[in-house]
């Protein structure tokens, strides 16, 4: 780990500040993702703005009837929080499906947003990357990608957002507040991370400086009918080769409103409108599910060891929608986990 | 991790470090005060500062939980923070839990269950155990499987580590 210095920020205004005032600085929240990063020598940031004195770990109720997740609030106490498990069940149990509990009681809702990709180029300071170092080249294009994009790739990078709670925040219309040298912000969930095209070493749309302050949940959380489906190499601790989350909402047999995003297969949580809107106005049947599926995957390209993905993630969609439709999963069910 | 006054800078130069500075951390109820860089994680200033040797460094890199330690009564990996940050907080690590002469549960059922074979992830296991316990949601085995993931045995100890943590969980209930 290369030298730097630290102060730890007592409000969000001395934090953007700090964060100003120095060269090459980074916001430290949890430090999950961050220090394992400069340990490897692929961060190595002069100063460290440190977050975990500041009044954001609050978990609150918004005026528009949502729920406001504080940035600094961990995942542990997100996911297990009692109006997060009754009313946003599917973040619970997304939250719940990745990392380990102690992870977990370290890492922040904003640093979950903010954590980088595990490509293993990405990691590897031996190989090129372009998200490392841009136009060095991407070593994962030819190389060995079985944890690899299909889905919104470029010619530059094919690296995937790593996160299980992102992806219940995209189908879940989450915004996130932010503020930064220039004033606060609000970004929908769907504009906040990118797709890689020649820039990947951008994961996001935060500008130089911006701070997360919370993670606002909008008052639809799909309680009754939802699913949050992940699939990887073993049961528990592991990234996701592909998951899905979805939120239904259904009256009789008919769905009414539809929320379908994926991980595990593109550089951002994969939301998909065109497919939702396939399965709005239609019965819940297996026949409506894939239909969705083939949508969602319609533009999908295997990398060669990830080819596999593509039918995983359309089998994994079907599935997925079969639970929630059914009400397979309820917000009293913590360890879906453990049973698969 | 090194706190001498100057290290080899890309361009060549020889520039001053960061001047260790004293960090109190309050470890099994007792306040040390140490010299501390700030890069060095919890892991290091318990280990090398502190002189508590009974967490261990497995991977160092938030994976195998041989690290873990409780801080405020949560588990953490003691790799993955630094010694800086903790400042304030209550730690615990294994040598707070018990002692030679009066064993905490978990290191009793640990023995009973032959839940060890080397021993080097153990005090992890137990204070993640302890974690897990503070938190009360897990009391199938399935539910301890999964609450206890973030903890490897490359001894493959693992049914004995359920069945003794299985063992403290229900006589807590």
């Amino acid at each position: 780990m290369n030298p730097f210095t630290l102060t730890r920020a007592a409000s969000v205004d001395a934090a953007v500040r700090d964060f100003s005032g120095h060269e090459a600085a980074a916001y430290i929240g949890g430090g999950t993702n961050l220090l394992d990063l400069m340990k490897e020598n692929v961060a190595h940031p002069q100063h460290l703005v440190g977050l975990n004195k500041l009044p954001l770990s609050s978990i609150e109720s918004t005026t528009g009837g949502g729920l406001r997740l504080g940035a600094t609030a961990t995942n542990a106490d997100t996911a297990w929080h009692a109006e997060v498990q009754q009313r946003y069940p599917l973040l619970s149990q997304a939250i719940l499906a990745g990392a380990s509990p102690q992870l977990r009681n370290m890492a922040t809702n904003a640093g979950n947003l903010m954590q980088r990709t595990r490509c293993y180029y990405f990691y590897d300071t031996a190989t090129p990357c372009n998200k490392r170092e841009p136009g060095s080249g991407c070593a994962a294009i030819g190389g060995y990608n079985r944890i690899h994009a299909i889905l919104g790739t470029s010619d530059s990078c094919i690296a995937t957002h790593p996160s299980d709670m992102c992806v219940a925040l995209a189908a879940l219309e989450a915004v996130v507040q932010v503020q930064g040298p220039d004033g606060s912000r609000q970004i929908k969930f769907e504009d906040f991370h990118r797709l890689p095209e020649d820039a990947p070493e951008r994961d996001n749309t935060l500008q130089a400086g911006e701070l997360i302050t919370s993670i606002d949940l909008p008052a639809q959380g799909f309680a009754e009918n939802f699913a949050y489906l992940k699939l990887r190499d073993r049961q528990s601790y592991a990234f996701a080769l592909v998951s899905v989350a979805v939120g239904l909402e259904l009256d009789g047999n008919t769905i009414k409103e539809a929320r379908l995003a994926l991980g595990g297969v593109a550089h951002k949580p994969w939301r998909d409108k065109a497919a939702e809107h396939l399965l709005k106005g239609q019965p819940a049947t297996e026949a409506t599910f894939r239909k969705a599926a083939e949508a969602v995957l319609k533009e999908a390209k295997g990398q060669g060891t990830n080819d596999f993905k593509i039918e995983l993630a359309k089998r994994a969609i079907v599935r997925a929608l079969t639970q929630a439709a059914a009400g397979e999963q309820k917000a009293s069910d913590v360890f879906t986990n453990s049973n698969p | 991790m090194s706190t001498v006054s100057t290290t080899s800078a890309a361009d060549g130069q020889l520039r001053p470090l960061v001047p260790p500075s004293p960090v109190t951390l309050r470890i099994n109820g007792q306040d040390h005060t140490l010299q501390l860089a700030p890069w060095t994680s919890l892991l290091d200033a318990l280990r090398e500062y502190a002189g508590l040797t009974g967490t261990k460094k497995g991977c160092d890199h938030g994976q195998c939980g041989a690290c873990t330690v409780l801080v405020d009564g949560k588990r953490i990996n003691s790799c993955l923070t630094l010694a800086v940050l903790q400042e304030g907080a209550d730690i615990t690590t294994i040598e707070g839990l018990g002692s030679e002469h009066a064993l905490h549960p978990l290191q009793q059922a640990f023995i009973d269950h032959d839940a060890f074979q080397c021993g080097y992830c153990t005090p992890g296991q137990i204070c993640s155990a302890q974690g897990l316990i503070n938190e009360g949601k897990a009391q199938t085995e399935d539910e301890i499987r999964e609450l206890m993931s973030g903890n490897v045995c490359r001894c493959g100890a693992y049914v004995g580590i359920l069945a003794a943590v299985k063992e403290v969980v229900d006589a807590k209930r």
